[in-house]
């Protein structure tokens, strides 16, 4: 599979509006690929694995960006990049999960480009899948990670459905812990979707890790008062701590009072598909104090139900140690 | 939001704005004989290290590419032409971006700094490049540009950094030599910290 210096001709647009953008969205339809900051995006190209006709800049249009107040919390235009994320004071103040999350994807300068649309709606990154195999995810037959020689030790453990590729990002587990909805736009109009509802497993869509369609964009992520200042832990395990993806992630929001946890919400990355809210673990913890003594309660419940595959099994011992941690950190 | 921030975006919406052109479709971001369809035009004017360029782009050419191959300002390496080592590191509006990750059609109303706009106009070598040379920063030197960019752009924003603020600084560039510790000796020494 040859990787070469250039990406393929194709055409750019850069619209200034939110309006023409979605025009040429739906215009282009299957034809065209939006562009955040194109860092998930360059890869890609250049490998030739995927080939648009053109690109859609997202950059220019100035009302996708920033963070705003509104009557229930936050909204956070998608074209935000993560390191304005990262330092944005309200984000610091009220949702610091998101910030602390925002900071640990790749590097400073991919920070300073990247958006957060474009880290919720990137690609996984499965190797064989990017380097253009044509497998179950790129339309194929097979999964050439789940075979006894496939390599799979960033792969899946739970919720496989023929492909066990994972979640690749670090802000989506802290939008789903802070129940965030995502505003989707097309030029037929807007729809609101709850981040739990926005990512997608192959169960749902094979060829896709969300539910936008084409001629649809992301134009803005809103995070609702409920969890604004609760207790946050937000953790990433991977083999560096910059440039790589996560092993495992975990994102998490507690609420206490009275010296217990009156609710919380547990949601790990890189472990399947979908940001995987850990349910078991919320209910086991609600009502008690948080410390030492409910961490070691927990023992092995956030990995109840793991099916992992011949190179994965350490993940098991990582989401389990990233539920109890954040209990006692 | 930091104020510095608020105020470039609020400067590039502006700009951005004047320098949008009506066509056929509506607003884009584009110079003003764009006709029809309104996707970009390849010849384009972009500002390097103060200079204004005149320059024939493809619309998915990337800055890498445009800076050593049309405009003859190798400094800028290319490592791995993919975002994750830092050598192809430059200044757009004094953040730092890879510029092997960036559409070159995207720095139209910005400011390009590359390492060879960092010397002053009599030769004299920038402050973190002399550092760098007492420290002994470079080892084969591959990585250096991307490091004495980052660092530039760390002591704009952070004149006095600690020597953990400057490793996260630092940490999007790789150095396969190993050199990190002479480059943070570097950095202590162009904030004054190191005598
Ligand atoms: C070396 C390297 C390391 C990385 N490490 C990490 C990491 O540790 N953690 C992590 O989370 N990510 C990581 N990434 C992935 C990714 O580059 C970043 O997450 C970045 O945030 C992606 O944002 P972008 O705006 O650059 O995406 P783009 O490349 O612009 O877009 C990604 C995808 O989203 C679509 N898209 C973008 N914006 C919108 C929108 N508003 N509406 C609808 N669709 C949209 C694009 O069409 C494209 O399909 C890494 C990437 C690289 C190259
Ligand atoms: S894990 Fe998914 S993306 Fe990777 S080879 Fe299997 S089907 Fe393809
Ligand atoms: S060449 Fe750009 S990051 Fe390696
Ligand atoms: S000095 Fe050789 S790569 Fe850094």
């Amino acid at each position: 599979m040859p990787s070469h210096d250039v990406m393929p001709n194709m055409e750019l647009y850069q619209p200034v509006q939110v309006e023409d953008a979605l025009a040429l969205a739906g215009r282009l339809a299957e034809r065209g690929w939006l562009l955040g900051g194109g860092q998930d995006t360059y890869g890609w190209l250049k490998d030739r694995t995927k080939s648009p006709e053109a690109m859609i800049d997202l950059n220019g249009i100035e009302s996708l960006r920033g963070v705003r107040e509104i009557a229930d919390g936050i909204e956070i235009g998608a074209l935000t990049t993560l390191t304005e994320l990262a330092n944005n004071p309200l984000v610091r103040e009220r949702y610091s999960l998101l910030a602390d999350a925002a900071v640990k994807v790749a590097s400073p300068q991919i920070r300073n480009v990247g958006t957060v649309g474009g880290n919720l709606v990137q690609d996984v990154r499965c190797w064989y899948y990017r380097r253009g195999l044509s497998c179950y995810r790129a339309g194929g037959n097979l999964c050439y990670a789940d075979t006894p020689q496939g390599m799979n030790r960033e792969h899946a453990i739970f919720n496989a459905s023929r492909c066990v590729a994972v979640t690749p990002s670090d802000t989506a587990p802290a939008l789903v812990a802070l129940d965030a909805s995502m505003v989707i736009r097309s030029s037929e109009g807007e729809r609101v979707v709850p981040a739990e509802e926005f990512f997608v497993g192959p169960n749902v869509d094979i060829r896709n890790t969300t539910v936008l369609r084409p001629g649809e964009i992301l134009t803005a992520v809103r995070l609702p008062a409920t969890w604004a200042n609760a207790t946050f832990y937000f953790e990433k395990v991977a083999d560096r701590n910059v440039w790589d993806f996560a092993l495992v992630n975990i994102a998490v929001a507690m609420r206490e009072s009275g010296g217990v946890i009156q609710d919380a919400r547990f949601v790990a990355g890189a472990v399947q598909c979908t940001p995987r809210r850990l349910v078991d673990v919320e209910n086991a913890v609600r009502g008690q104090p948080r410390n030492e003594a409910t961490a070691q309660m927990l023992g092995t419940l956030a990995s109840q139900g793991a099916q992992p595959l011949n190179h994965n099994g350490f993940k098991i011992h990582l989401v389990d140690s990233l539920a109890r941690r954040a209990l006692i950190a | 939001m930091n104020p510095r921030l608020t105020r470039r975006r609020f400067i590039k919406g502006v700009i951005y704005s004047s320098a949008a052109a009506m066509s056929g479709a509506g607003l884009y971001l584009t110079n003003a004989q764009s006709q029809s369809g309104a996707a970009v035009e390849r010849l384009i004017s972009i500002n390097v290290n103060g200079r204004t360029r005149r320059v024939d782009v493809l619309p998915q050419e990337t800055l890498a590419h445009t800076l050593r191959y049309k405009l003859d300002l190798t400094g800028t390496k290319l490592g791995c032409n993919r975002g994750e080592c830092g050598a192809c590191t430059v200044l757009i509006d004094d953040v730092t971006n890879y510029a092997c990750s960036t559409l070159t059609h995207s720095v139209r109303q910005r400011e390009v700094t590359t390492v060879e706009g960092l010397r002053s106009p009599d030769g004299q070598l920038h402050p973190v490049q002399q550092a760098f040379l007492d420290e002994l920063g470079p080892q084969c030197g591959f990585c250096t540009p991307g490091q004495v960019v980052a660092t530039v752009a760390l002591l704009k924003s952070n004149p006095r950094p600690t020597r953990e603020e400057a490793r996260q600084a630092l940490s999007g560039n790789l150095c396969r030599c190993g050199a990190y510790d002479h480059y943070l000796n570097g950095v202590m020494r162009a904030s004054g910290q190191l005598s």
